[in-house]
Protein backbone atom coordinates (compact mmCIF):
# COMPACT_ATOMS: atom_id res chain seq x y z
CA UNK A 1 0.00 0.00 0.00
CA UNK A 2 2.77 2.50 0.95
CA UNK A 3 4.46 1.21 -2.39
CA UNK A 4 1.46 2.08 -4.25
CA UNK A 5 1.46 5.84 -2.66
CA UNK A 6 4.74 6.36 -3.56
CA UNK A 7 4.27 5.31 -7.38
CA UNK A 8 1.27 7.05 -7.72
CA UNK A 9 2.91 10.43 -5.94
CA UNK A 10 5.71 10.37 -8.61
CA UNK A 11 4.11 9.26 -11.70
CA UNK A 12 1.26 12.18 -10.48
CA UNK A 13 4.02 14.49 -10.24
CA UNK A 14 5.13 13.44 -13.30
CA UNK A 15 2.32 13.33 -15.25
CA UNK A 16 1.25 16.80 -14.53
CA UNK A 17 4.79 18.36 -15.65
CA UNK A 18 5.64 16.27 -18.39
CA UNK A 19 8.40 18.58 -18.70
CA UNK A 20 10.64 15.36 -17.85
CA UNK A 21 9.34 12.35 -20.09
CA UNK A 22 9.04 14.82 -23.12
CA UNK A 23 12.98 16.34 -22.84
CA UNK A 24 13.99 12.79 -22.03
CA UNK A 25 11.99 10.95 -24.86
CA UNK A 26 12.92 13.57 -27.56
CA UNK A 27 16.55 13.51 -26.39
CA UNK A 28 16.47 9.30 -26.71
CA UNK A 29 14.78 10.12 -30.52
CA UNK A 30 17.88 11.81 -31.10
CA UNK A 31 20.34 10.18 -29.74
CA UNK A 32 18.73 7.21 -31.97
CA UNK A 33 19.56 9.61 -34.69
CA UNK A 34 23.07 10.56 -34.00
CA UNK A 35 24.12 6.63 -34.32
CA UNK A 36 22.66 6.59 -37.31
CA UNK A 37 24.86 9.70 -38.94
CA UNK A 38 27.53 8.21 -36.86
CA UNK A 39 26.97 4.58 -38.50
CA UNK A 40 26.53 5.60 -41.74
CA UNK A 41 23.43 4.89 -44.02
CA UNK A 42 23.65 1.86 -44.99
CA UNK A 43 20.46 0.20 -44.24
CA UNK A 44 21.32 -3.45 -43.86
CA UNK A 45 24.65 -2.40 -41.51
CA UNK A 46 22.18 -0.52 -39.50
CA UNK A 47 19.97 -3.14 -39.34
CA UNK A 48 22.57 -5.35 -37.80
CA UNK A 49 23.88 -3.21 -35.06
CA UNK A 50 20.21 -2.07 -34.19
CA UNK A 51 20.25 -3.97 -31.03
CA UNK A 52 23.58 -2.15 -29.46
CA UNK A 53 22.21 1.56 -30.78
CA UNK A 54 18.91 0.84 -29.21
CA UNK A 55 20.22 -0.24 -25.70
CA UNK A 56 22.30 2.35 -25.95
CA UNK A 57 20.28 4.82 -26.44
CA UNK A 58 18.05 3.41 -23.60
CA UNK A 59 21.12 3.47 -21.12
CA UNK A 60 22.29 7.06 -22.25
CA UNK A 61 18.95 9.06 -22.01
CA UNK A 62 17.25 6.71 -19.12
CA UNK A 63 20.08 7.58 -16.72
CA UNK A 64 19.26 11.17 -16.88
CA UNK A 65 16.21 10.42 -15.15
CA UNK A 66 17.00 8.33 -12.39
CA UNK A 67 18.29 11.45 -10.02
CA UNK A 68 15.11 13.71 -10.77
CA UNK A 69 13.42 11.15 -8.70
CA UNK A 70 15.08 11.79 -5.54
CA UNK A 71 16.03 15.28 -6.41
CA UNK A 72 12.15 16.57 -6.04
CA UNK A 73 12.08 15.45 -2.86
CA UNK A 74 15.43 16.77 -1.66
CA UNK A 75 14.35 20.39 -3.03
CA UNK A 76 11.32 20.59 -0.81
CA UNK A 77 12.72 18.72 2.32
CA UNK A 78 10.50 15.94 1.82
CA UNK A 79 12.68 13.17 1.84
CA UNK A 80 13.24 13.54 5.73
CA UNK A 81 9.23 13.27 5.59
CA UNK A 82 9.06 10.66 3.64
CA UNK A 83 11.53 8.94 5.94
CA UNK A 84 9.68 9.99 9.19
CA UNK A 85 6.33 7.81 7.87
CA UNK A 86 6.12 4.48 9.96
CA UNK A 87 6.58 1.03 7.91
CA UNK A 88 9.40 -0.32 6.18
CA UNK A 89 11.70 2.07 4.09
CA UNK A 90 12.02 -0.11 1.60
CA UNK A 91 9.06 0.59 0.34
CA UNK A 92 10.56 3.68 -0.82
CA UNK A 93 13.27 2.05 -3.11
CA UNK A 94 10.07 -0.06 -4.75
CA UNK A 95 7.96 3.05 -4.84
CA UNK A 96 10.78 4.27 -6.75
CA UNK A 97 11.83 1.65 -8.55
CA UNK A 98 8.50 0.87 -9.96
CA UNK A 99 7.57 4.48 -10.71
CA UNK A 100 11.34 4.77 -12.92
CA UNK A 101 9.96 1.60 -14.46
CA UNK A 102 7.09 2.84 -15.57
CA UNK A 103 8.88 5.63 -17.40
CA UNK A 104 11.87 4.26 -18.87
CA UNK A 105 9.09 1.54 -20.45
CA UNK A 106 6.86 4.44 -21.49
CA UNK A 107 9.98 6.37 -23.28
CA UNK A 108 10.76 2.26 -24.64
CA UNK A 109 7.54 2.22 -26.16
CA UNK A 110 7.92 6.13 -27.92
CA UNK A 111 11.38 4.66 -28.85
CA UNK A 112 10.87 1.03 -30.54
CA UNK A 113 8.35 2.34 -32.96
CA UNK A 114 10.97 5.35 -34.21
CA UNK A 115 13.83 2.88 -34.26
CA UNK A 116 12.02 0.08 -36.92
CA UNK A 117 11.38 2.90 -38.64
CA UNK A 118 14.79 4.55 -39.17
CA UNK A 119 16.84 1.01 -38.95
CA UNK A 120 14.01 -1.23 -41.18
CA UNK A 121 13.61 -3.89 -38.25
CA UNK A 122 10.49 -5.69 -38.61
CA UNK A 123 9.52 -5.17 -34.91
CA UNK A 124 5.80 -6.36 -35.41
CA UNK A 125 7.04 -10.27 -36.23
CA UNK A 126 8.96 -10.27 -32.94
CA UNK A 127 6.85 -7.85 -30.70
CA UNK A 128 6.47 -10.62 -28.04
CA UNK A 129 10.31 -11.79 -27.28
CA UNK A 130 10.89 -8.44 -27.60
CA UNK A 131 8.95 -7.20 -25.42
CA UNK A 132 10.42 -10.04 -22.54
CA UNK A 133 14.03 -8.43 -23.49
CA UNK A 134 13.01 -5.41 -23.08
CA UNK A 135 11.29 -5.69 -20.00
CA UNK A 136 13.83 -7.86 -17.98
CA UNK A 137 17.00 -5.73 -19.19
CA UNK A 138 15.17 -2.49 -18.37
CA UNK A 139 14.47 -3.52 -14.68
CA UNK A 140 17.76 -4.77 -14.22
CA UNK A 141 19.14 -1.20 -15.72
CA UNK A 142 16.06 0.48 -13.32
CA UNK A 143 16.94 -1.54 -9.95
CA UNK A 144 20.36 -0.13 -10.23
CA UNK A 145 19.63 2.72 -11.70
CA UNK A 146 17.52 3.57 -8.41
CA UNK A 147 19.60 2.53 -6.24
CA UNK A 148 22.83 4.34 -7.11
CA UNK A 149 20.89 7.99 -7.92
CA UNK A 150 19.57 7.58 -4.25
CA UNK A 151 23.27 8.13 -3.24
CA UNK A 152 24.74 10.26 -6.11
CA UNK A 153 21.37 12.62 -6.31
CA UNK A 154 22.44 14.09 -2.75
CA UNK A 155 26.24 14.61 -4.39
CA UNK A 156 27.79 17.32 -5.38
CA UNK A 157 28.87 15.91 -8.71
CA UNK A 158 25.64 14.11 -9.33
CA UNK A 159 25.43 14.29 -13.09
CA UNK A 160 28.97 12.79 -13.77
CA UNK A 161 28.86 10.15 -10.46
CA UNK A 162 25.64 8.35 -11.26
CA UNK A 163 26.73 7.33 -14.89
CA UNK A 164 30.02 7.02 -13.17
CA UNK A 165 28.99 4.08 -10.77
CA UNK A 166 26.00 3.03 -12.86
CA UNK A 167 27.44 2.07 -16.35
CA UNK A 168 30.43 -0.13 -14.80
CA UNK A 169 27.93 -2.58 -13.28
CA UNK A 170 25.62 -2.64 -16.03
CA UNK A 171 28.45 -4.30 -18.32
CA UNK A 172 26.86 -7.65 -18.08
CA UNK A 173 22.96 -6.76 -18.14
CA UNK A 174 23.75 -4.61 -21.92
CA UNK A 175 25.72 -7.46 -23.09
CA UNK A 176 23.31 -10.04 -22.67
CA UNK A 177 20.29 -7.39 -23.69
CA UNK A 178 21.89 -6.39 -26.91
CA UNK A 179 22.75 -9.95 -27.73
CA UNK A 180 19.15 -11.09 -27.35
CA UNK A 181 17.72 -8.43 -29.09
CA UNK A 182 20.06 -8.94 -31.79
CA UNK A 183 19.36 -12.60 -32.14
CA UNK A 184 15.61 -11.63 -31.98
CA UNK A 185 15.44 -8.59 -34.55
CA UNK A 186 18.22 -10.59 -36.88
CA UNK A 187 15.58 -13.57 -36.57
CA UNK A 188 18.83 -16.02 -35.73
CA UNK A 189 16.84 -18.14 -32.92
CA UNK A 190 18.23 -21.53 -32.92
CA UNK A 191 21.74 -22.88 -32.96
CA UNK A 192 22.92 -26.19 -31.28
CA UNK A 193 24.11 -25.75 -27.63
CA UNK A 194 27.54 -28.31 -27.98
CA UNK A 195 26.85 -28.85 -23.98
CA UNK A 196 23.40 -30.01 -23.94
CA UNK A 197 23.70 -31.65 -26.56
CA UNK A 198 20.26 -30.07 -27.72
CA UNK A 199 19.02 -26.97 -30.16
CA UNK A 200 18.11 -24.52 -27.57
CA UNK A 201 17.29 -20.94 -28.48
CA UNK A 202 20.57 -18.47 -28.03
CA UNK A 203 18.26 -16.06 -27.46
CA UNK A 204 17.04 -18.01 -24.20
CA UNK A 205 20.31 -17.92 -22.33
CA UNK A 206 21.05 -14.46 -22.66
CA UNK A 207 17.42 -13.74 -21.03
CA UNK A 208 18.83 -16.46 -18.27
CA UNK A 209 21.49 -14.03 -17.88
CA UNK A 210 19.30 -11.12 -17.19
CA UNK A 211 17.27 -12.98 -14.96
CA UNK A 212 20.18 -13.94 -13.04
CA UNK A 213 20.91 -10.56 -12.62
CA UNK A 214 17.52 -9.22 -11.87
CA UNK A 215 16.88 -11.27 -9.66
CA UNK A 216 20.95 -11.10 -7.67
CA UNK A 217 20.30 -6.87 -7.57
CA UNK A 218 16.73 -6.91 -6.79
CA UNK A 219 17.90 -8.62 -3.85
CA UNK A 220 21.29 -6.90 -3.08
CA UNK A 221 19.59 -3.50 -3.68
CA UNK A 222 16.61 -4.18 -1.31
CA UNK A 223 19.09 -5.40 1.23
CA UNK A 224 21.39 -1.63 1.48
CA UNK A 225 18.89 0.16 0.29
CA UNK A 226 17.80 0.40 4.21
CA UNK A 227 21.69 1.72 5.07
CA UNK A 228 22.27 4.13 1.67
CA UNK A 229 18.64 6.17 2.81
CA UNK A 230 18.77 6.02 6.80
CA UNK A 231 19.91 9.75 8.01
CA UNK B 1 33.17 18.89 24.75
CA UNK B 2 35.51 16.42 27.12
CA UNK B 3 34.62 13.53 25.42
CA UNK B 4 35.77 15.32 22.64
CA UNK B 5 39.16 16.67 23.74
CA UNK B 6 39.62 12.67 25.25
CA UNK B 7 39.21 11.19 22.00
CA UNK B 8 41.60 13.81 19.78
CA UNK B 9 44.29 13.63 22.92
CA UNK B 10 46.89 12.11 20.40
CA UNK B 11 47.80 11.05 17.54
CA UNK B 12 47.38 7.38 16.58
CA UNK B 13 50.80 5.65 16.65
CA UNK B 14 51.98 3.72 13.93
CA UNK B 15 51.91 0.05 14.61
CA UNK B 16 55.16 -1.45 15.35
CA UNK B 17 55.37 -4.11 13.39
CA UNK B 18 54.57 -1.98 10.20
CA UNK B 19 58.27 -0.61 9.33
CA UNK B 20 59.98 -3.53 9.71
CA UNK B 21 57.17 -5.83 7.84
CA UNK B 22 57.70 -3.52 4.80
CA UNK B 23 61.49 -4.06 4.53
CA UNK B 24 61.19 -7.72 4.81
CA UNK B 25 58.16 -7.36 2.26
CA UNK B 26 60.49 -5.34 -0.43
CA UNK B 27 63.38 -7.71 0.52
CA UNK B 28 61.35 -10.94 0.13
CA UNK B 29 59.97 -9.44 -3.12
CA UNK B 30 63.48 -8.85 -4.70
CA UNK B 31 64.63 -12.46 -3.27
CA UNK B 32 61.48 -14.35 -5.12
CA UNK B 33 61.80 -11.91 -8.28
CA UNK B 34 65.32 -13.06 -8.29
CA UNK B 35 65.44 -16.52 -7.94
CA UNK B 36 62.40 -17.07 -10.32
CA UNK B 37 63.84 -15.08 -12.77
CA UNK B 38 67.06 -17.12 -12.46
CA UNK B 39 66.27 -20.60 -12.14
CA UNK B 40 63.49 -20.27 -15.18
CA UNK B 41 64.84 -21.10 -18.25
CA UNK B 42 63.49 -19.72 -21.47
CA UNK B 43 60.06 -20.92 -22.61
CA UNK B 44 60.47 -23.12 -25.17
CA UNK B 45 57.59 -20.79 -27.51
CA UNK B 46 57.44 -17.01 -25.51
CA UNK B 47 61.70 -17.23 -24.50
CA UNK B 48 62.26 -14.75 -22.19
CA UNK B 49 58.75 -12.81 -22.36
CA UNK B 50 57.69 -15.66 -19.89
CA UNK B 51 59.15 -13.54 -17.29
CA UNK B 52 56.45 -11.20 -17.07
CA UNK B 53 54.43 -14.13 -15.38
CA UNK B 54 55.92 -13.43 -12.22
CA UNK B 55 55.04 -9.97 -11.75
CA UNK B 56 51.35 -10.69 -13.92
CA UNK B 57 50.16 -13.42 -11.95
CA UNK B 58 50.54 -12.33 -8.77
CA UNK B 59 49.39 -8.87 -9.45
CA UNK B 60 45.79 -10.33 -10.98
CA UNK B 61 45.55 -12.36 -8.02
CA UNK B 62 45.79 -9.28 -5.58
CA UNK B 63 43.16 -8.13 -8.52
CA UNK B 64 41.25 -10.84 -6.93
CA UNK B 65 41.76 -10.64 -3.29
CA UNK B 66 41.26 -6.77 -2.91
CA UNK B 67 37.87 -6.89 -4.16
CA UNK B 68 37.27 -9.87 -1.54
CA UNK B 69 38.55 -7.73 1.46
CA UNK B 70 36.69 -4.88 -0.06
CA UNK B 71 33.24 -7.13 0.38
CA UNK B 72 33.41 -8.62 3.56
CA UNK B 73 35.04 -5.53 5.16
CA UNK B 74 31.50 -3.75 3.95
CA UNK B 75 29.83 -6.26 5.20
CA UNK B 76 31.23 -6.13 8.65
CA UNK B 77 30.56 -2.36 8.27
CA UNK B 78 27.09 -2.75 7.77
CA UNK B 79 26.56 -5.18 10.22
CA UNK B 80 29.13 -3.95 13.11
CA UNK B 81 29.16 -0.44 12.42
CA UNK B 82 32.40 0.33 12.84
CA UNK B 83 34.90 2.45 11.66
CA UNK B 84 37.85 0.04 10.91
CA UNK B 85 35.74 -2.00 8.92
CA UNK B 86 34.98 0.97 6.14
CA UNK B 87 38.58 1.39 7.03
CA UNK B 88 39.51 -1.71 5.78
CA UNK B 89 37.81 -1.58 3.08
CA UNK B 90 39.02 1.64 2.06
CA UNK B 91 42.06 0.76 2.12
CA UNK B 92 42.04 -2.43 0.12
CA UNK B 93 40.04 -0.74 -2.69
CA UNK B 94 42.89 2.17 -2.81
CA UNK B 95 45.66 -0.74 -3.22
CA UNK B 96 43.51 -3.09 -5.21
CA UNK B 97 42.94 -0.74 -7.94
CA UNK B 98 46.68 -0.22 -8.26
CA UNK B 99 47.21 -3.79 -8.72
CA UNK B 100 44.21 -4.25 -11.27
CA UNK B 101 46.09 -1.39 -12.89
CA UNK B 102 48.97 -2.80 -13.20
CA UNK B 103 47.72 -6.53 -14.07
CA UNK B 104 45.83 -4.26 -17.18
CA UNK B 105 49.68 -2.68 -17.88
CA UNK B 106 50.92 -5.89 -17.96
CA UNK B 107 48.55 -7.47 -19.79
CA UNK B 108 49.24 -5.57 -22.40
CA UNK B 109 52.57 -5.70 -21.97
CA UNK B 110 52.53 -9.42 -22.65
CA UNK B 111 49.35 -9.18 -25.28
CA UNK B 112 51.62 -7.00 -27.57
CA UNK B 113 54.36 -9.71 -28.60
CA UNK B 114 52.18 -12.60 -28.04
CA UNK B 115 49.00 -12.13 -30.06
CA UNK B 116 50.37 -8.77 -31.60
CA UNK B 117 47.77 -6.46 -29.97
CA UNK B 118 47.97 -4.07 -27.17
CA UNK B 119 44.05 -5.26 -26.58
CA UNK B 120 42.13 -7.88 -26.72
CA UNK B 121 38.25 -8.80 -25.33
CA UNK B 122 39.26 -11.66 -23.57
CA UNK B 123 37.53 -12.52 -20.71
CA UNK B 124 40.04 -12.14 -17.83
CA UNK B 125 41.50 -8.80 -19.06
CA UNK B 126 37.81 -7.47 -19.90
CA UNK B 127 36.84 -8.47 -16.77
CA UNK B 128 39.63 -6.79 -15.32
CA UNK B 129 39.17 -3.45 -16.78
CA UNK B 130 35.57 -4.02 -15.58
CA UNK B 131 36.74 -4.06 -12.12
CA UNK B 132 38.88 -1.11 -12.45
CA UNK B 133 35.74 1.00 -13.69
CA UNK B 134 33.91 -0.41 -10.72
CA UNK B 135 36.34 0.65 -7.75
CA UNK B 136 37.15 3.99 -9.66
CA UNK B 137 33.77 4.21 -9.23
CA UNK B 138 34.25 3.27 -5.96
CA UNK B 139 36.73 5.59 -4.80
CA UNK B 140 35.14 8.66 -6.65
CA UNK B 141 31.99 7.83 -4.29
CA UNK B 142 34.21 8.48 -1.62
CA UNK B 143 35.84 11.22 -2.57
CA UNK B 144 32.53 13.14 -3.00
CA UNK B 145 31.14 12.20 -0.07
CA UNK B 146 31.64 14.47 2.58
CA UNK B 147 29.94 13.02 5.61
CA UNK B 148 31.76 10.55 7.38
CA UNK B 149 29.11 8.16 8.19
CA UNK B 150 27.17 8.45 4.96
CA UNK B 151 30.93 8.21 3.10
CA UNK B 152 31.10 4.37 5.01
CA UNK B 153 27.04 3.56 4.74
CA UNK B 154 27.42 4.19 0.82
CA UNK B 155 30.95 3.14 -0.09
CA UNK B 156 30.18 -0.30 1.92
CA UNK B 157 26.47 -0.81 -0.42
CA UNK B 158 28.65 0.02 -3.58
CA UNK B 159 31.29 -2.47 -2.65
CA UNK B 160 28.97 -5.11 -1.87
CA UNK B 161 27.33 -4.36 -5.25
CA UNK B 162 30.21 -4.50 -7.21
CA UNK B 163 31.62 -7.75 -5.75
CA UNK B 164 28.25 -9.54 -6.31
CA UNK B 165 28.67 -8.29 -9.75
CA UNK B 166 31.71 -9.79 -10.51
CA UNK B 167 31.01 -13.26 -11.18
CA UNK B 168 28.06 -12.19 -13.41
CA UNK B 169 30.53 -9.86 -15.29
CA UNK B 170 33.04 -12.65 -15.92
CA UNK B 171 30.32 -15.50 -16.95
CA UNK B 172 29.00 -12.94 -19.53
CA UNK B 173 31.80 -11.45 -20.93
CA UNK B 174 33.67 -14.79 -20.98
CA UNK B 175 30.14 -16.36 -22.98
CA UNK B 176 29.95 -13.49 -25.03
CA UNK B 177 33.56 -14.32 -26.40
CA UNK B 178 32.93 -17.91 -26.74
CA UNK B 179 29.98 -16.97 -28.97
CA UNK B 180 32.39 -15.50 -31.43
CA UNK B 181 34.89 -17.90 -31.41
CA UNK B 182 37.97 -16.84 -29.92
CA UNK B 183 41.02 -19.02 -29.24
CA UNK B 184 41.79 -20.08 -25.53
CA UNK B 185 45.21 -20.34 -24.15
CA UNK B 186 45.94 -23.38 -22.34
CA UNK B 187 47.47 -22.94 -19.04
CA UNK B 188 49.87 -25.45 -18.27
CA UNK B 189 52.71 -25.21 -17.09
CA UNK B 190 56.18 -27.09 -15.92
CA UNK B 191 57.87 -27.60 -12.43
CA UNK B 192 60.12 -25.12 -13.06
CA UNK B 193 57.98 -22.26 -13.35
CA UNK B 194 55.79 -22.84 -10.32
CA UNK B 195 58.29 -22.57 -7.30
CA UNK B 196 59.48 -19.18 -8.82
CA UNK B 197 55.39 -18.29 -9.27
CA UNK B 198 54.68 -19.66 -5.72
CA UNK B 199 57.14 -17.07 -4.47
CA UNK B 200 56.11 -14.09 -6.24
CA UNK B 201 52.15 -14.96 -4.95
CA UNK B 202 53.50 -14.71 -1.53
CA UNK B 203 56.06 -11.46 -2.16
CA UNK B 204 53.13 -9.51 -3.58
CA UNK B 205 50.75 -10.95 -0.67
CA UNK B 206 53.16 -9.59 2.00
CA UNK B 207 53.20 -6.28 -0.38
CA UNK B 208 49.49 -6.28 -0.50
CA UNK B 209 49.33 -6.61 3.13
CA UNK B 210 52.18 -3.96 4.17
CA UNK B 211 50.33 -0.99 1.55
CA UNK B 212 46.82 -2.02 2.46
CA UNK B 213 48.12 -1.89 6.65
CA UNK B 214 50.11 1.59 5.39
CA UNK B 215 46.50 2.78 4.03
CA UNK B 216 44.44 2.01 6.58
CA UNK B 217 47.26 3.79 9.42
CA UNK B 218 46.63 6.99 6.99
CA UNK B 219 43.07 6.95 7.35
CA UNK B 220 43.34 6.84 10.97
CA UNK B 221 45.24 9.47 11.13
CA UNK B 222 42.85 11.35 8.87
CA UNK B 223 40.26 10.74 11.27
CA UNK B 224 41.68 12.05 13.93
CA UNK B 225 43.09 14.64 12.52
CA UNK B 226 39.27 15.88 11.61
CA UNK B 227 38.68 15.55 15.25
CA UNK B 228 40.58 17.48 15.98
CA UNK B 229 39.70 20.16 13.86
CA UNK B 230 36.49 19.73 15.18
CA UNK B 231 37.44 20.35 18.64
CA UNK B 232 38.94 23.45 17.09
CA UNK B 233 35.73 24.51 15.62
CA UNK B 234 33.82 23.80 18.44
CA UNK B 235 36.04 25.67 21.39
CA UNK B 236 37.13 28.19 18.95
CA UNK B 237 40.75 27.83 20.60
CA UNK B 238 44.08 26.78 19.65
CA UNK B 239 44.81 23.43 19.56
CA UNK B 240 47.89 21.57 18.36
CA UNK B 241 46.92 19.21 14.98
Amino acid sequence: MRVGAIVWKDLTAERRTKANFNSVAFLAALILLLFGFALGPDTQALRNVAGGVLWLTVLFSGVLSFNRSYEQELENGSLEMLLLYPGDRRSIFVGKLIANLVFVLLMEAVLIPLAAVLYDIPIWRVIGPLAIVLFLGTLGFVTLGTFYSAMASRLRAREVLLPLLLFPMLIPLLIAAVQATGLILTGDLMVRDAAAGATVALSSSWVRVLVVFDIVFLTGALFAFEHVIED
Amino acid sequence: MSTIHSESAAAPARPRWLQPFGVFAVLFLIAAQAIALLTSAPDRDMGHLQKILYVHVPSAWMSMIAPAVVFVASVLYLWKRQAKHDMLASAAAQVGIVFIGLTLIQGSIWARPTWGIWWTWDPRLTTTAILFLIYAGYLALRAFADDEDQRARWSAAVGILGFLNVPIVYMSVRWWRTIHQVQSTPETMDAVYRLGLRLNAFAFLFIFIYLVAIRYHIAKLERSREAVLEERALTGGRVHV
